[in-house]
């Protein structure tokens, strides 16, 4: 038999990847760069919770151990978080899913890659140079008058990666609208592409505010033209406005995906519909029009009038609700389902209870009065990390495990991969719940020396993050390898249901479909599937995974 | 669809109402991320402007009104110029595009030269901040200076009116607001090089022409930037002489 021609197969010079534009190929020439960020910014985690083991941090001096703490927020914040799952699986899924045969805009969507990198290049001049050690916020006057000069090409990297999500944005907006094969409705669409949507509002009306704060930062660092500086008149609280107006909302770029992600594995692996599907729908896109209006509790105790805090508190407990409003369908969807704990579905529900943690830390953030105590504690640390890697990072790597055949072709060994899973969890709970308790008894944030009754919780966290550190790195042995040792995976392994498991092969051809699909069903008609399974009895199919 | 293998269309549409349809939309969205990015500076203008609004009227009467107003009416031409190039290409006169569009260059190198002259002028009267900044604040109007004074009561020394730092933020907001709209205009100037470049190719007919539309939204989204940037930058505080 002779190979099938597939997007991977299709031209292999370097210059076909470089120069693509196949949505499937920019998603892995992303998903190449955002795990060398992860790298990077993985490794200053490292060191410095090796150097966080004693109260004196013995590893590193005081300037390197903030640049960092700064140097792993950046590269995780701005180059891993916020263009992983849509850069990666979104761009390789948004136009399968909706049954198109490509992005709106294929020249532009490689674009925003080159931009990418640009901006990631600015970002590892500015940390060749000498490092910033101002925290990945940027805060003025910190960062205006009295941090090194690499926040300038700090911020320039970020303020140019930030064009790059921009397009994004633009390009899944306008494919999600004008590019749907016929039949498939605004409710028939999978919720992996209502989570997008509402994404990609944000990462367009947020993310301009965000450039041109940091473009302010970078004139009022060179030329020293009074906005933030108080000295001339200026006020370093706006800087705060404006970066959490941004800053905030990206919070949900770096969790709506996730949320679309793991609506598609819950759903597989109960074999049911979503319960809901509509609530499920809109509590994205409720999420990102509430999310633009919440800034203010990142300021709880800065000038900020108290009535402002008020509200700002008020409206975070209602983002509570939507967020809450999934966690409760998924539930209800895994009721009574026939669930499998194949190796995405150790993700999704690792992710239900991690995230369900950092969402109810999140509330007792939200409320002013305990604010006070937990601000810029170890507390707000624990919190946001569940979040983001609790919630984010399980989630990537469910949906990366879970779409592994169909973009590459190959099934990874399942047994290493439940492994590494259960490994990741374990590590990351105790990295990070002992942090919860040593911020609660009043442990700052980015201290680099602290008292030494504090020395247990850390040394429990460096143990931890050494456990998540061997799942990461377990993960990069067999992931890869499977490239070139797996078995061939066939069309649908799960089975799942959606265009990109029914429609086309694994991995699919250029344009996506040999044939323009037409839709015909709602999305998850796992019913009409489980039924069809049971009659062909091909078990011996479904197990290779 | 019988325009299916129209030259025109690209390969991952389907016909050419969809890829006009999706063009369109890009741009409508696009311009709203562009409205975001400058509201973040009118953002901080307002804010400013409510903290210092003595030093924002006083540092305004810097500007010269006359080249303002004459860069507003060139813009303004400059917006017609662009919709006839568009009409042009809907009817598909190609001669027609290429003239209008040259039309719409030279109005926008005009302002641009404009530009140079009032930045030039600004540098002369130390009015750059950061690098080159010195406000005397005996440039104060003396009726503004009492009317301020009084306010404050009998005090026999009052503050002066205006800080030069406040000033100073004034000038930082102007030259952000106008340099960020001036790296627009030269973007869509060449734009405009490259649609004529397009258009000597023959590359547009009536059932194709999207780049001279969506280049003149943008080019109408700039212009209402600077229809905002005239009165907030030029006109606040003219009523107090």
């Amino acid at each position: 038999m002779t190979e099938q021609k597939h997007y991977i197969n299709a031209e292999t010079t370097v210059k076909s990847w470089l120069l693509t534009v196949d949505h499937k190929r920019i998603a892995i020439l992303y998903l190449l760069s955002v795990v060398g960020f992860f790298i990077l910014g993985g490794t200053a985690a490292i060191l410095f919770r090796l150097d966080l083991m004693t109260p004196q941090g013995d590893l590193l001096a005081h300037e390197t151990y903030n640049k960092m703490f700064t140097m792993h927020g950046v590269m995780m914040v701005f180059f891993f978080l916020v263009p992983v799952v849509p850069a990666v699986l979104g761009n390789f899924l948004v136009p399968i899913m909706i049954g198109a045969r490509d992005v709106a805009f294929p020249r532009l969507n490689l674009a925003s890659w080159y931009i990418f990198i640009t901006g990631g290049l600015f970002a590892l001049a500015a940390l060749v140079l000498g490092g910033v050690d101002t925290g990945w916020t940027f805060y003025t006057p910190y960062s205006s008058t009295y941090a090194n000069s690499n926040v300038i090409l700090t911020g320039l990297g970020v303020f140019v990666a930030g064009f790059a999500s921009i397009l994004t944005g633009v390009n899944f907006i306008v494919t999600i609208h004008k590019m749907r094969a016929p039949g498939m409705t605004w409710f028939r669409l999978p919720l992996f592409i209502w989570a997008q949507y509402a994404t990609s509002i944000i990462m367009v009306l947020g993310t301009p505010v965000i450039a041109i704060t940091l473009l302010l930062l970078v004139l009022e660092r060179a030329f020293h033209i009074g906005i933030f500086d108080p000295a001339l008149g200026g006020d370093p609280v706006l800087f705060q406005h404006l970066f959490w107006f941004y800053s905030h909302p990206a919070v949900y770029i770096m969790i709506l995906p996730g949320f679309g992600i793991i609506s598609e594995l819950i759903a597989c692996f109960s074999r049911k519909n979503v319960f809901g599907y509509s609530f499920v729908a809109f509590s994205s896109l409720a999420i990102a029009i509430i999310g633009f209006f919440v800034w203010g509790h990142h300021m709880f105790i800065t000038s900020q009038s108290i009535y402002a805090g008020l509200i700002f508190s008020i409206l975070s407990f209602i983002i509570a609700v939507p967020t809450a409003v999934k966690i409760f369908n998924w539930t209800a969807t895994l009721y009574k389902g026939s669930v499998e704990f194949r190796t995405p579905m150790i993700y999704a529900l690792g992710f239900i209870g991690l995230f369900l943690v950092g969402g109810l830390t999140g509330l007792f953030l939200s409320s002013m009065g305990l604010d006070v105590h937990l601000h810029d504690t170890y507390f707000v640390v624990a919190h946001f990390h569940y979040v983001m890697v609790g919630g984010m990072v399980m989630a990537f790597l469910g949906g990366l495990h879970f779409w592994w055949p169909k973009m590459f072709g190959r099934t990874y060994n399942q047994g290493c991969a439940v492994f590494t899973a259960i490994v990741i969890f374990i590590g990351f709970n105790l990295t990070f719940f002992p942090q919860f308790i040593v911020g609660y008894l009043g442990m700052p944030r980015r201290y680099h020396v602290y008292p030494e009754e504090f020395q247990i919780f850390h040394i429990l966290s460096t143990g931890g993050a050494s456990v998540l550190g061997f799942g990461y790195l377990l993960m990069f042995c067999y992931l890869p390898y499977s490239l070139i040792k797996g078995k061939k995976a066939t069309a649908n392994p799960w089975p799942a249901t959606g265009l990109e498991w029914e429609q086309t092969t694994s991995p699919p051809p250029t344009l996506n479909f040999i044939h323009d699909p037409v839709v015909t069903e709602e999305a998850y008609a796992y019913a009409k599937k489980n039924e069809e399974f049971y009659r062909q009895a091909i078990p011996a199919e479904s197990k290779d995974v | 669809m019988s325009n299916s293998h129209s030259p025109h269309l690209h390969h991952h549409f389907h016909s050419l109402e969809q890829q006009r349809q999706a063009s369109s939309l890009g741009m409508w969205v696009f311009i709203a991320q562009e409205i975001m990015f400058f509201g973040g500076l009118f953002c901080g203008y307002v804010v400013y402007r409510n903290m210092y609004p003595e030093a924002f009227a006083v540092a305004s009467h810097q500007l010269s009104i006359g080249w303002g107003g004459f860069n507003t009416v060139v813009l303004i031409f400059s917006s017609l110029t662009v919709a006839l190039a568009v009409r042009s290409a809907q009817l598909g006169k190609k001669n027609q595009i290429i003239g209008w569009l040259v039309a719409t260059i030279l109005l926008g190198v005009i302002f641009l030269g404009v530009k140079c002259i009032e930045y030039s002028a600004k540098w002369e009267h130390h009015l750059v901040p950061g690098i080159h900044f010195n406000y005397e604040p005996h440039y104060t109007d003396d009726a503004l200076h009492e009317s301020t004074g009084s306010e404050h009561g009998t005090d026999h020394h009052p503050a002066p009116a205006v800080y030069p730092g406040h000033v100073q933020i004034f000038f930082a907001f102007y030259f952000a607001m106008t340099g960020m709209h001036a790296l627009h205009m030269i973007i869509g100037i060449g734009l405009m090089i490259w649609i004529i470049w397009l258009a000597t190719k023959d590359r547009f007919a009536p059932e194709y022409y999207a780049p001279v539309e969506l280049f003149g939204l943008y080019w109408h989204f700039v212009d209402v930037i600077w229809i905002f940037l005239f009165p907030l930058l030029y006109l606040i505080g003219r009523h107090v002489t």
